[in-house]
């Protein structure tokens, strides 16, 4: 019997190898640009090297790493979150104001009492997104503005400082007791639990599912709407976690706490690779995107470009990534025909 | 215990309040490949849709193994061993082929941990005992369509299905993965599994079938063995009449070169192609999906533009970069998706048919309704379209219908090339003749008309002189005199022994 | 994907007919602009209840001026949403436009050579979208996006944090002035004039006509000969140039610039076009009910103004709106389709989330009053 398939050229499978690499590319690729990023700030500014600024860099892309990680899930399902600015302003406001008027409580209750506020909000978006039909650009837009207007109402234009807020409370993030800042553990923690869940558990799997094919997901006995629910929940959940570590490592709570963070996120996600139309993405990609992020952020400050260019910097990066994506993308598909 | 692993009893199904299914019976032994033939809007696919439980039937019984069940969704038939694969497959284009085999039951060791060795390693045995060959991290979306449907198989395979149903399987199929899909179906059936099969390549249910039931305007009509009918036996119970002429080739006097293509190529797709169209005549263009053909007439229609070689129209040479420039020199292409690329299919049946001639019916841009619709409402009427009003919307029609109503657009619009990609797909009988009765009129009337088809009898049926593609290449060329069945696939399979095909 | 069966082609179904379908076709028409009708009149009669300053056409003059901005970069969002695609960068090109012009004003550039520096500023703007967009084919949201940033980190490029003061009053009567001796602010008549063009081009021209198809189905459209990649190409120009034109009105209107100006104006610019019945997807839309959706804001953050509730609070109240706006139709919906089966186990589901969210705001209220009563 001879060969079945032999509808398979020999020529397709060369360049399957190559699309795979080139896939693999998108992280390499961010690496070797981090690299070389790093290697023409420090001949400017030579501080760039040392250990206290990596430091400094972690402790600054700690946060946004863990709401990135949530708004990669969400994207992967073809769906976006534009209201975790909002969702860890009003939770860092309700942990403040509680952590307070209770300073003698452990800190790990207001870790829980964040994430719990943030899972609310969350499943509400999770709720009118699934239930309601409303598509989750306009959801999450809505909640985006709610919820900010939420904080104002809750504190009454007034804000949490620092000496408000206990010792103990404030060194969540900041403390070292591993080395490392306890931000940054936590931060490293999240991606690995992340990265476990998306690649080794069938729920993760089912994201990437109803991700590329959400009209076959029922099909393949995948519960869609329970999994997109999911994804708003975690996001909320991330959002609440990441509201406390705000609070504590910038010792206040203001009304206008994360405001344009969502930004930060999707700039992070997608310069990691992940693809606005669903589907695809991983953990470690969006990690060098939030490097990437955090390095620019940082080495801005040290070039003494003022900081009003972060900014435009942050946009610059999200278009380039896009464009090359798409070059590498019609190359490949030109090539594969 | 009964002979029959499923039977459905006086199906009924309607939909706003139209009845797509009457009292229709259906019964379906293991081991046994049972075709189920009908026209388009017969129900197949309704039935089908009841049977994995897409749908609920407004009356009637199915029973699974002699006892009644009854299923609310598809993870429920699934569940009790129906899988089906329908024409839009359902593969998860960015997850790889052995991901997609077990998508949603991959395999766990304690705790849920997902245990990839496994994974691999069963998808692997399970292709190669199915003598698929696919290198299985190989993401879905860059697997030929052929490929796809074996890994579909091969899922369907792997969760045990007892029943399993094909909808037009092989409608994009080459006639080598023709013959690799009969021989997994084989198989199968050997195995003990009921298939249910769908097609309307009466060929196909000669060569594969055990028995056959057809339906007709959503009645149940016969089973017959496939030993005891002949084709025309088929015809009459699929149509309830005899078609007397579907074909109808009138012989026109080809007039000047309207149409030279010479050395046309677009890098990766096709290369060298040659040919000449000439006024009144149809030129066939015959080759299995996949052979470049449609990229051809794209690059003619300025969709995907070629990158070397000439085109002339009547004799003067242009370069083709938009569909807007071919219209302006005469050219209109059908297209071989309607839903993707020929229609509109939540607007009006107006708005469809002015489409390309909208600037017509503005005046300085300012839109003139009243003259618009009268002259949409004219192409519609001389194409005998079957709808309510001028108001209703496309995606309401049938296929035939809307088949008609894009034929209309492009008609009115005046061209003095028509091509013509697949123009009998996915529509009935009736309709058919109908649309064969216009090209012949139109070549009679001096139209030159390119048609692709992947349909033997349709090229052999109605072309003047046929061409042969084969990936990207033209390799055969012959006169309405000279052509015949085996030269044709003779030459859109060069090079690749035949084998079990025919 | 799959399509449900219809009916056969010869059996019930006869030849097509000439004639218009009852009048179904108008009541389906106009069904959203009534609902808008109906809560803008809900609106004005609560609000005229509680404070009898709200129907004062000179508090109404006076405010309306400040919504304009919003009105004049929903015209092409409107185009643009039709078509299936989005624009998250016009308040940012708005800002970026004004502070540009401030700028070159403080610099001692002729405050009309600013004004239309800034113009083709900001409509570069829109071609650098337009471009990414319709020519090398990437997705509107991120390039928007992309853009959102950066034009507004130009913004920030261009002042730094200086703001940029002292417009001469020929230019300041372009956002404070008022028409001729009436109360109508002149930038009221602006937008109502070119929203009578946009809405007229929009249901009445060929390009319109257009603007629906691609976003019912972009690639029969462009088989159908219509100029696709161009089309888009306009509109996100024209999008750049009237967030320009709207930001010198807010310069105008300010009578100065910071490079914040606006920020975050293009979720009230998008609230307004969804709100009023331009669905997201593309494909449906009409101007009138986006008009009509402004007015509705408007009024609405008129009124809550009026009664001293904060603009961030406000946010509740519209966020709430435009999710409602499309959840109570299809809550309608799907249960009018589900009959009278009652499905118990997501009736406990909603009771159970319906528990959560009480007790949420329990929280919400009780946390919270301790520290407040402690200012």
């Amino acid at each position: 019997m001879q060969n079945s398939t032999s509808a398979t050229p020999p020529v397709r499978s060369y360049l399957s190898n190559l699309v795979w690499t080139l896939v693999r590319f998108r992280e390499a690729g961010i690496s070797i640009f981090i690299l070389l990023l790093m290697f023409v700030v420090t001949l400017r500014a030579p501080s760039f090297l040392t250990t206290d600024n990596f430091n400094d860099i972690l402790l600054n892309i700690s946060i946004l790493v863990i709401v990135a990680l949530a708004q990669t899930m969400v994207i992967i399902t073809h769906g976006i979150d534009l209201s975790v600015s909002s969702m860890i302003g009003l939770v860092a406001m309700m942990v403040a104001f509680v952590v307070k008027q209770n300073p003698e409580m452990p800190v790990i209750f207001a870790v829980l009492l964040g994430m719990a506020l943030g899972s609310v909000l969350g499943s509400f978006n999770g709720l009118i997104i699934t239930r309601g039909n409303v598509p989750p650009i306009i959801a999450t837009l809505g909640t985006l503005s709610i919820y900010r207007g939420l904080v104002f109402f809750y504190s009454q234009g007034t804000w949490i400082n620092s000496f408000e807020l206990p010792d103990n409370f404030k060194m969540l993030s900041k403390g070292t007791p591993l080395g490392l800042p306890n931000m940054v553990i936590i931060a490293v923690l999240v991606a690995l639990v992340v990265y476990y869940f998306l690649n080794h558990t069938r729920t993760g799997r089912d994201i990437y599912a109803v991700g590329t094919n959400p009209d076959a997901a029922p099909f393949a006995g995948i519960r869609k709407d329970r999994i997109i629910f999911l994804v708003y929940l975690l996001s909320g959940i991330l959002a609440g976690l990441a509201a406390v570590l705000w609070v504590s490592r910038f010792e206040s709570a203001q009304t206008n706490t994360a405001s344009g963070f969502e930004l930060q996120t999707v700039a992070a996600s997608v310069v990691g690779g992940v693809s606005i139309s669903g589907g695809v993405g991983t953990v470690p990609g969006v990690l060098l995107g939030a490097l990437l992020l955090g390095i620019i952020q940082n080495s801005l400050t040290l070039i003494r470009i003022s900081p009003f260019w972060q900014l435009a910097a942050q946009g610059l990066l999200i278009l380039i990534a896009v464009i090359s994506d798409k070059w590498i993308l019609t190359r490949v598909e030109r090539t594969n025909k | 215990m009964t002979e029959y692993i499923l039977e459905l009893k006086n199906m009924t199904k309607r939909f706003s309040g139209v009845e797509v299914l009457h009292e229709v019976s259906f019964s379906l032994r293991p081991g046994e490949v049972h075709a189920l033939l009908g026209e388009n809007g017969a129900g197949k696919s309704t039935l089908v849709k009841v049977m994995t439980g897409v749908h609920q039937p407004d009356k009637g019984e199915i029973h699974l193994d002699g006892k009644r069940v009854s299923f609310s969704d598809t993870r429920e038939s699934r569940q009790a061993g129906i899988a089906a694969i329908y024409q839009e497959l359902s593969l998860f284009p960015d997850l790889d082929v052995a991901e997609n085999i077990f998508v949603g039951r991959q395999p766990v060791t304690t705790g849920g941990r997902i245990d990839w060795r496994k994974l691999y390693a069963d998808a692997g045995k399970l292709l190669e005992s199915l003598g698929v060959h696919l290198d299985l991290k190989h993401k879905a979306r860059s697997l030929s369509i052929a490929q796809q449907q074996m890994v579909e198989i091969a899922r369907a395979f792997s969760i045990n299905a007892r029943i399993l149903i094909m909808d037009e399987p092989t409608s994009s199929l080459t006639l080598n993965e023709v013959a690799d899909l009969f021989r997994l179906v084989r198989r199968l059936r050997e195995e003990g599994t009921a298939i249910v099969f769908i097609s309307h390549r009466l060929e196909e249910l000669f060569e594969l079938a055990d028995r056959v039931t057809i339906m007709r305007d959503g009645s149940y009509v016969d089973t017959r063995s496939i030993s005891d009918v002949t084709r025309d036996d088929l015809i009459r119970l699929m149509v309830g009449r005899t078609i007397t002429d579907l074909f109808p080739k009138q012989d026109v006097k080809a007039g000047e070169v309207v149409l030279k293509v010479e050395n046309l190529a677009r890098a990766g797709t096709f290369h060298d192609v040659s040919f000449e169209l000439q006024r009144g005549e149809i030129l066939g263009m015959a080759g299995l999906v996949g052979a470049g053909r449609t990229n051809v007439a794209r690059a003619i229609f300025g969709v995907e533009p070629a990158t070397a070689g000439s085109i002339q129209i009547e004799g003067r040479q242009v370069a083709i970069t938009s569909p807007q420039q071919a219209i302006r020199l005469g050219l209109a292409y059908v297209p071989e998706d309607r839903q993707l690329h020929g229609l509109i299919p939540a607007m009006p049946i107006t708005s469809n048919i002015s489409l390309p001639t909208l600037f017509k019916y503005a005046k300085h841009g300012w839109l003139q309704d009243k003259t618009e619709r009268k002259a949409a409402y004219g192409a519609a009427l001389q194409m005998e379209v079957r709808a309510n009003n001028m108001w209703q919307l496309t995606r309401e029609l049938s296929g035939g219908n809307q088949q008609k109503i894009v034929l209309s657009k492009w008609l009115s619009t005046n061209p003095r090339i028509l091509i013509l990609d697949e123009p009998t797909r996915g529509i009935d009988v009736g309709t058919k003749a109908a649309v064969h009765a216009l090209m012949s009129k139109l070549a009679a009337e001096g139209m030159a008309i390119l048609m692709i088809s992947s349909e033997l009898p349709e090229i052999l049926g109605m072309s003047d002189r046929v061409l042969v593609m084969r990936e990207g290449h033209i390799t055969g060329h012959f006169s309405r005199a000279e052509a015949t069945q085996e030269k044709i696939i003779s030459a859109a399979t060069q090079a690749v022994t035949l084998g079990s095909a025919q | 994907m799959i399509s449900s069966s219809s009916a056969s082609d010869t059996k019930s179904v006869s030849l097509i007919s000439e004639n218009a379908p009852k009048s179904s076709f108008l009541s389906r028409f106009l069904r959203w602009e009534w609902m808008l009708v109906g809560l803008i009149f809900i609106v004005v009669i609560v609000n005229t209840q509680l404070t009898p300053y709200f129907l004062d056409a000179r508090n109404l003059s006076r405010t309306s001026s400040d919504f304009m901005e919003i009105g004049l970069m929903m015209l092409p969002m409107v185009f643009i949403i039709i078509t299936g695609n989005i624009d998250l960068s016009v308040a940012s090109n708005m800002g970026m436009s004004a502070s540009f012009m401030g700028l070159l004003h403080n610099m001692g550039v002729n405050i009309w050579v600013a004004a239309a520096a800034a113009l083709l500023l900001g409509t570069l703007g829109g071609m650098l979208n337009g471009y990414l967009i319709s020519r090398v084919k990437l997705p509107a949201l991120v390039v928007t996006l992309g853009t959102y940033a950066f034009y507004r980190g130009l913004a920030y490029g261009f002042l730094g944090d200086q703001a940029a003061r002292g417009y001469p009053e020929a230019f300041t009567y372009f956002g404070q002035g008022k028409v001729f001796q009436t109360l109508v602010p002149f930038s009221v008549a602006l937008f109502l004039f070119m929203a009578v063009i946009f809405g007229l081009v929009l249901h009445r021209t060929s390009f319109g006509r257009y603007l629906f198809s691609i976003g019912n189905n972009e690639n029969a459209t462009n088989y159908s000969g219509v100029p696709v990649a161009k089309i888009k190409f306009i509109i996100y120009t024209l999008s750049g140039f009237m967030a320009s034109l709207a930001g010198l009105v807010l310069a105008a209107r300010f009578g100065s610039t910071r490079p914040d100006n606006g920020t975050g104006l293009e979720l009230a610019v998008i609230t307004a076009a969804v709100l009023g019945g331009v669905d997201i997807n593309g494909g449906k839309g009409s101007m009138l009910g986006a008009g009509l959706s402004l007015l509705l804001i408007g009024l609405m953050r008129f009124g809550m103004g009026l009664m001293n509730i904060q603009g961030q609070v406000q946010g509740i109240a519209i966020g709430l709106l435009l999710i409602l706006s499309i959840l109570i139709p299809s809550m309608v919906r799907s249960l009018s389709s589900a009959g009278k089966n009652i499905n118990w186990r997501s009736a406990f589901s909603a009771f159970l989330f319906l528990l959560v969210f009480v007790l949420f705001f329990v929280f919400f209220f009780w946390s919270r009053a301790a520290v407040i009563a402690n200012i």
